[in-house]
């Protein structure tokens, strides 16, 4: 059991890093005791990522003390961190999967017997980093790059163990997990905690936060702000200091009024998922589309806006029949995208904001396929100041925006093509919680638009947005999706159970 | 050794059977001694290259210019042999000369951050360039009295060369499997940023692996100087073409991470029996290009619906 030794194990003072201009961390300090879990919180930018990379030796302070258990601890480069007792778990995962589990785990550190890597060894030391996880799918000989994602994550965890680190950096560490895995996640920190291992945890999930850590110290510019206990202290708070503004309320208050029928969509079945899915949309209205990673949510959209074939169904859009269909004719008709997958489908990572902004509705802005490109800088400025995207000006490349100022930017797109009907499929996702709470205001006017008020699909996995932003929400389940539900007469709980399919619910 | 990998080496190898079985029932000869060591012997040439691409290839690199590498060396180990100089010292200087090279490509590329593609693709003009200027064009025939070289290429049984290749296939083999700096080679051609993050020395592995590719280059120029006795600066050309194919064709994935130096030499000896078969059978030679680069394309695919099932 964890017993506070005068000592904490870590202890940060005055850190300060800067590059070039940009003072990135100005002066912060950070305890952490051992056996215990020590959130971090902070918007993107705000530093986390600066901080842990001094901790993890990637870089060295300008200023400022660390110790470790006590004594100076001034790491060189990640492996002497590793070396010294503190391990990095990465929100990227980075295992070598062509290398076995074993050799993952030793990798930089190899025991070795003359020439050759001592196997034996190799394979103690594996087994014993492992046993901790009980999981049957690790094999030490298993090649890395065939395990589950989750398994993959293990074995990284596992690399820190076999090193017999004191303190472990977890970043973002389920941001692609699957719940069942995130709850054995969340178990196996709690063992590590018992067995006295120091934990820093990222998130910007205030729930994990809850569940898993006893205290948090929130980022912001680069300093930290406060370090407060989180059994007695409110999300809005949290919130609040990670703004740096009182925010109220997250999500937008709405008066809105839902208008004439703009789509119906009748037994839409796609070829494997979705196999069955009705609904009717209006102006002026948010619907939300609930249900696990896998239940055919994307697949919902994407068959809708004909991006997959549509097997059977139809689709009026407007009064109008518009059943088979391709993307081009879609957008045609007045409905727009936006996918899940940002930096691989979603934008052109390496062209510039107003390129991107403009991309489906270049032929409006020139004559004879001759695109103007000051007009097209113009209508993309426009969308700058609206949505208030973050950035040097229309030129600028659009990778080197932040997430949420991206995604900002992607949703312009639909707004420049001016689409009646928008689908979008994890618009928050990995963006921080101020930008969340822009999009989300940006979501409300644009159905709230007393002249021309849009409608909205939107998927997310996270509950509280949906009943945050939505009028009404359907569950998808196993391909097939409920009615559409207002969300005064449901609750979260109504929503997972019929999610997970463990009962049929009447009030869907 | 893990089931996938034996299958890796299972489809080139039964290839090569089938390939070399074919022509054997057209035309018994070909199953005789002297053919199989003609086989072997013109194999070592691209063979021994192949050994240096395939640590390069696995650790993500490249090297275009393994071809005028060897023409280079040649020239410069035939004007070594000119002064009179001692076999064994030539044989050293040789080496070392074309190890220079190979760590000039592993230099330029991990020192100013360039792809490897363009830095050999560069160094493949120059090297070649150097070795004309250098000759004027003309080669530097080995002089008549001295034979030490004469074994290793030609003449009766089984020529050195032939030794040399397959002890360097089977030490390769085992550096890759066993030494700590095989499996690091493996760890940055298949996650290079992971390679970075567990402390590994990823410049020093890159650079050492093309030294080690150039000094393959260089064995391999050596040996093409005593198969014709002479050190040409017009040799090799498109050489670096054949390496690389013998690699995929190995089972090796041009993004890194996979390849097998076994599964390369298995990948050369493909092409030469295809070649000789052919001039044997006296098929018109223009037909061996299309047969190999069919083999390879077929290699290519094979590689994908094997990565897919994976």
């Amino acid at each position: 059991m964890p017993e506070k030794t005068p000592e904490p194990r870590l202890r940060m003072r005055g850190i300060r890093k800067v590059f070039g201009p940009t003072i990135a961390l100005g002066q912060v300090d950070l305890e952490v005791w051992p056996g215990e879990v020590h959130a971090l919180v902070g918007e993107n930018g705000a530093g986390k990522s600066t901080l842990m990379k001094v901790l993890s030796g990637a870089h060295s302070p300008d200023a400022g003390e660390m110790r470790l258990d006590g004594e100076i601890y001034r790491p060189r480069h990640p492996l002497d961190a590793r070396n010294k007792g503190v391990g990095m778990i990465y929100q990227e995962l980075s295992i070598v999967p062509h290398l076995t589990v074993e050799e993952n785990i030793v990798l930089g550190m190899e025991p070795m017997r003359g020439p050759m890597v001592d196997r034996k060894t190799m394979r103690a030391r594996a087994e014993e980093a492992l046993s901790h996880f009980h999981h049957p799918d690790l094999h030490p000989r298993a090649l890395a790059g065939t395990l589950s994602v989750s398994a993959q994550q293990l074995v990284e965890i596992g690399r820190s163990l076999a090193m017999g680190c004191r303190l472990l950096v977890f970043d973002e560490p389920t941001s692609s997990l699957a719940q069942k895995d995130i709850e054995q996640l969340f178990g196996l920190i709690d063992r590590l905690r018992e067995r006295g291992i120091s934990i820093i945890y990222i998130s910007h999930f205030l729930e994990e936060v809850k569940r898993l850590a006893t205290r948090l110290t929130i980022l912001r510019d680069g300093s930290a702000v406060a370090t407060r206990d989180v059994a007695t202290t409110e999300a809005n708070e949290i919130v609040s200091l990670m703004v740096g503004r009182s925010v109220e309320e997250l999500y937008p208050k709405r008066q809105r009024h839902s208008g004439e029928r703009i789509l119906t969509i009748q037994d839409l079945g796609g070829r494997h998922k979705p196999q069955q899915a009705s609904l009717e949309l209006h102006r002026g209205e948010v619907i939300g589309i609930a249900g696990l990673v896998g239940s055919g949510r994307s697949e919902f959209l994407r068959t809708l806006f004909g991006l997959d074939p549509m097997i059977s169904g139809t689709v009026t859009m407007n009064g109008r029949a518009a059943s088979q269909s391709s993307p081009a004719q879609r957008w045609q008709e007045g409905m727009g995208l936006l996918s899940e997958n940002r930096k691989e489908e979603g934008l052109a990572l390496n062209l510039t904001i107003a390129e991107n902004v403009t991309l489906s509705s270049l032929p409006r802005l020139g004559r004879a396929g001759v695109v103007s490109l000051k007009r097209m800088n113009e209508h993309a400025r426009r969308w700058i100041e609206t949505l208030g995207i973050k950035c040097q000006g229309p030129t600028q490349v659009i990778g080197a925006l932040s997430g949420g100022n991206q995604q900002k930017a992607a949703l312009a797109r639909l707004l420049e093509h001016d689409v009646d009907v928008l689908l979008l499929d994890e618009p928050t996702r990995g963006i921080d919680i101020a930008a969340k709470a822009r999009l989300y205001e940006a979501i409300n006017e644009i159905v709230s638009d007393a002249r021309r008020p849009r409608a909205v699909i939107v998927i997310s996995s996270y509950l509280p947005e949906l009943f945050g932003i939505c009028d009404r929400i359907a569950v998808m389940s196993r391909g097939c999706l409920t009615r559409a539900v207002p969300v005064a007469e449901i609750t979260p709980e109504d929503v997972m159970r019929v999610a997970t399919g463990k009962v049929e619910s009447s009030r869907f | 050794m893990n089931p996938r990998s034996v299958l890796t080496l299972l489809g080139p190898f039964l290839a090569l059977m089938i390939v070399y079985s074919i022509f054997g029932l057209l035309d018994a000869r070909f199953f005789s001694p002297v053919v199989t060591m003609n086989i072997l012997t013109q194999t070592v040439i691209v063979g021994t290259a192949a050994i240096g691409m395939t640590l390069i290839i696995i650790s993500g690199g490249i090297d275009l210019s393994v071809g005028s590498m060897v023409a280079l060396s040649g020239v410069f180990c035939a004007w070594l042999v000119r002064q009179g100089l001692d076999p064994l010292a030539v044989f050293a200087a040789t080496i070392a000369f074309s190890a220079l090279c190979g760590a000039c490509n592993g230099g330029l590329s991990v020192g100013l951050k360039l792809l490897p593609f363009i830095v050999t693709l560069g160094t493949m003009q120059m090297f070649r360039g150097l070795a004309k200027v250098t000759t004027q064009g003309t080669p530097i025939n080995l002089p008549p009295q001295i034979t030490a070289w004469k074994p290793w290429m030609q003449g009766a049984g089984v020529p050195h060369g032939v030794w040399l290749m397959l002890l360097l296939v089977v030490f390769f083999s085992w550096m890759l499997r066993y030494t700590r700096f095989g499996r690091h080679i493996v760890a940055v051609g298949s996650n290079e940023q992971t390679a970075i993050l567990c402390g590994l020395p990823v410049s020093r592995i890159k650079i050492l692996v093309y030294t080690i590719g150039g000094a393959m280059a260089g064995l391999s120029a050596m040996m093409n100087m005593a198969k014709s006795s002479q050190g040409d600066p017009t040799t090799a050309m498109g050489m670096e073409l054949d390496v690389i194919a013998a690699v995929v064709i190995g089972g090796a994935s041009l993004s890194g991470g996979v390849g097998s130096v076994l599964g390369a030499l298995v990948g050369a000896l493909l092409m030469t029996t295809i070649r000789s078969g052919c001039s044997m059978m006296q098929i018109p030679s223009a037909w061996t290009e299309v047969i190999t680069g069919a083999i390879i394309v077929v290699a290519v695919i094979i590689d994908r619906i094997r990565h897919k099932k994976a």
